[in-house]
């Protein structure tokens, strides 16, 4: 086993007890600690995949910014232990066979994709900065202004909702 | 024996540059406190501490050894696992931001081996440290959640608001600094600013970056929650704000972390934007070599003199002491047998030279200026410094589309 693969099945183990630890949880906090957790172990699977960027991008907005919100929004609530209730018919009986195929295609895929994948590893395309901001704002530049638009129609709409009504 | 030293060779230099650089912080942070009770009291005309030790130097032992001998009750009802993780992860992401910063441009030679000043050398260095700087609110809005008490609650919830309000600005304000140097690297920024080695002080970022350097400094003491932006800790509002029911060495670990993050602060607007270890002086004038000497030497005999008169007999033994290390390495650096010394010590000389005025100012602030309201701060992080920052990330960008980056 190379150094990279050990670090890798760390890494995924960490991602998936705290993805499982943020449903057990049953504090909202606690939860949100676990996906703060799986965030920093996807951006340590990045980094293992050379794409330095992309996983200190993952971790400024993922691991930082949005999860500091959801931890400012649980304290300012001051959101209490959530009840327990029983499992709905509807989760058991559709449900559990749903997350089960969704995993197999899942694992389907990832394994046709799985040279490619690897070559484009290797090739340390992932890697450059300067590319990610080629495809970005040239490439792609399009789709990335459009989707930037989308968070700006949704920023104003959260200050139109939030705005008290002025008498 | 020698051969397991020669296999490992490359992790055991990390190692050893890893404790190293701990300890030299670690200790560096215990003489920040001294430092800043001196300066604060005699900008108030007081003495400060000056019982424990000549001058009050061992007072810093003195309060390391109180932190660890006073108790540590933990108060009713706090949640267990996230009380104690806070304090750690304030502690842990304020000593990992340290490990990017490169001290001195020439690597060490020690026995055939090239030894880096500084620990990781990352291409993303800049990123790295954001990224360390966006986990490390999590440290204060945990302790204030944790603690099952309304002080500090409050002191989290408005440090949380307050980081993720300076952030931004933070973030925006290096945009200009990354752009001149095309580079997220910290070695590569400190080089861009040696374009021109005969400008000296005229080549640093700080003149075309003036707007973006108040900004980043303005949003880096917000950052730091210190003095004139430390709401989450203002004890006449908030006791000790989220901090108020930690004791003992968990309140020690927050003091460290606060410090630690000046130190960064420090580092960060002396590469980015004052040059890091270029001398302010053309490059031409080789005779500025020898002010590390000229600093010194009197420096030293200063305090050689002050302690054969210094009131107790430790005081005596002790200052003339640290006086006569002074003077020999004053000496030593400007006899031309020690010229590669000389040669060796002006980049890390000069970089901390600008640490040490940055930390001064740190200290100069927290004795002039009075605490921001809770809705001036949030104003002026939102209308002023996140504007000013984004402009002036405009204007780079136009003047380097004219006039090229150098």
């Amino acid at each position: 086993m190379t150094p990279q693969l050990a670090i890798f099945f760390v890494l995924a183990a960490l991602a998936v007890l705290g993805a499982l630890n943020l449903i057990i949880q049953r504090h909202p906090i606690h939860s949100a600690l676990s996906l703060i957790v799986v965030m920093i172990a996807l951006a340590g699977l990045y980094l293992l995949m050379g794409s330095e960027f992309v996983a200190a991008v993952q971790i400024i907005v993922y691991g930082g910014a949005i999860m500091v919100l959801f931890v400012f929004v649980i304290m300012l609530l001051n959101a209490g232990v959530e009840e327990r209730t029983n499992v709905s018919k509807l989760a058991g009986v559709a449900g559990i066979p749903l997350a089960v195929a969704l995993l197999g295609f899942l694992a389907a895929a990832i394994a046709r994709s799985n040279e490619s994948a690897q070559a484009g590893v290797e090739a340390g395309t992932l890697a450059n900065t300067k590319e990610i901001s080629t495809m970005l704002f040239k490439d792609f530049v399009y789709p990335f202004e459009l989707t930037s638009f989308l968070i700006l129609v949704a920023i104003l709409g959260a200050i139109v909702l939030a705005q008290r009504e002025k008498s | 024996m020698i051969s397991f030293l020669n296999a490992n060779a490359t992790i055991i230099i990390y190692l050893v540059k890893i404790a190293l650089l701990l300890f030299i912080v670690l200790t560096v942070n215990a003489y920040l406190t001294w430092f800043e009770r001196k300066v604060v009291a005699h900008m108030q005309s007081r003495w400060g501490p000056h019982r424990v030790g000549p001058h009050g130097l061992l007072q810093p032992l003195a309060d390391g050894a109180k932190f660890l001998l006073k108790e540590d009750p933990t108060p009713a009802g706090v949640d267990k696992f996230t009380y104690f993780l806070a304090p750690l992860m304030a502690l842990a992401l304020a000593l990992t931001s340290i490990a990017i910063i490169p001290f001195g441009p020439e690597p060490l030679h020690i026995l055939g081996r090239d030894i880096t000043l500084g620990i990781a050398d990352l291409n993303i260095g800049i990123l790295a440290l954001f990224a360390i700087t966006a986990l490390s609110v999590y440290g204060v809005a945990l302790a204030g959640w944790s603690s099952n008490s309304k002080y500090p609650l409050l002191g989290g919830l408005r440090s949380s608001a307050q980081m993720v309000s300076y952030e931004l600005s933070l973030t925006m304000s290096v945009v200009g600094v990354l752009l001149l140097a095309g580079s997220f690297n910290l070695r590569d920024i400190i080089n861009a600013q040696a374009h021109h080695p005969e400008r000296g002080i005229f080549g640093w970022n700080v003149w075309p970056q003036i707007l973006g350097f108040f900004c980043f400094f303005v949003a880096a003491v917000a950052e730091t929650n210190r003095v004139p932006f430390d709401l989450p800790e203002a004890e006449s509002e908030l006791v000790a704000g989220f901090h108020t029911e930690y004791a003992s060495f968990k309140f020690a670990m927050f003091f460290i972390a606060e410090y630690t993050s000046m130190i960064t602060v420090s580092c960060l607007c002396t590469i980015m934007f004052f040059g890091g270890w270029l001398s302010p002086f053309p490059a031409s004038w080789t005779f500025t070599h020898y002010l590390p000497s000229v600093i010194l030497l009197p420096f030293g005999l200063w305090v050689i003199w002050d302690g054969i008169r210094y009131e107790t007999i430790f005081g005596r033994l002790v200052l003339p002491g640290i006086g006569t290390v002074l003077t020999v390495i004053g000496i030593a650096l400007a006899v031309p047998q020690l010229q590669f010394v000389n040669e060796f010590v002006q980049g890390p000389f000069w970089l901390l030279g600008k640490i040490f005025v940055f930390l001064f100012v740190y200290v100069w602030m927290r004795g002039t200026l009075p605490r921001f309201r809770y809705d001036q701060l949030m104003s002026f992080g939102w209308k002023l410094l996140l504007p000013v920052s984004i402009a002036n990330v405009v204007i780079t960008a136009f003047a380097i589309l004219m006039w090229g980056a150098r």
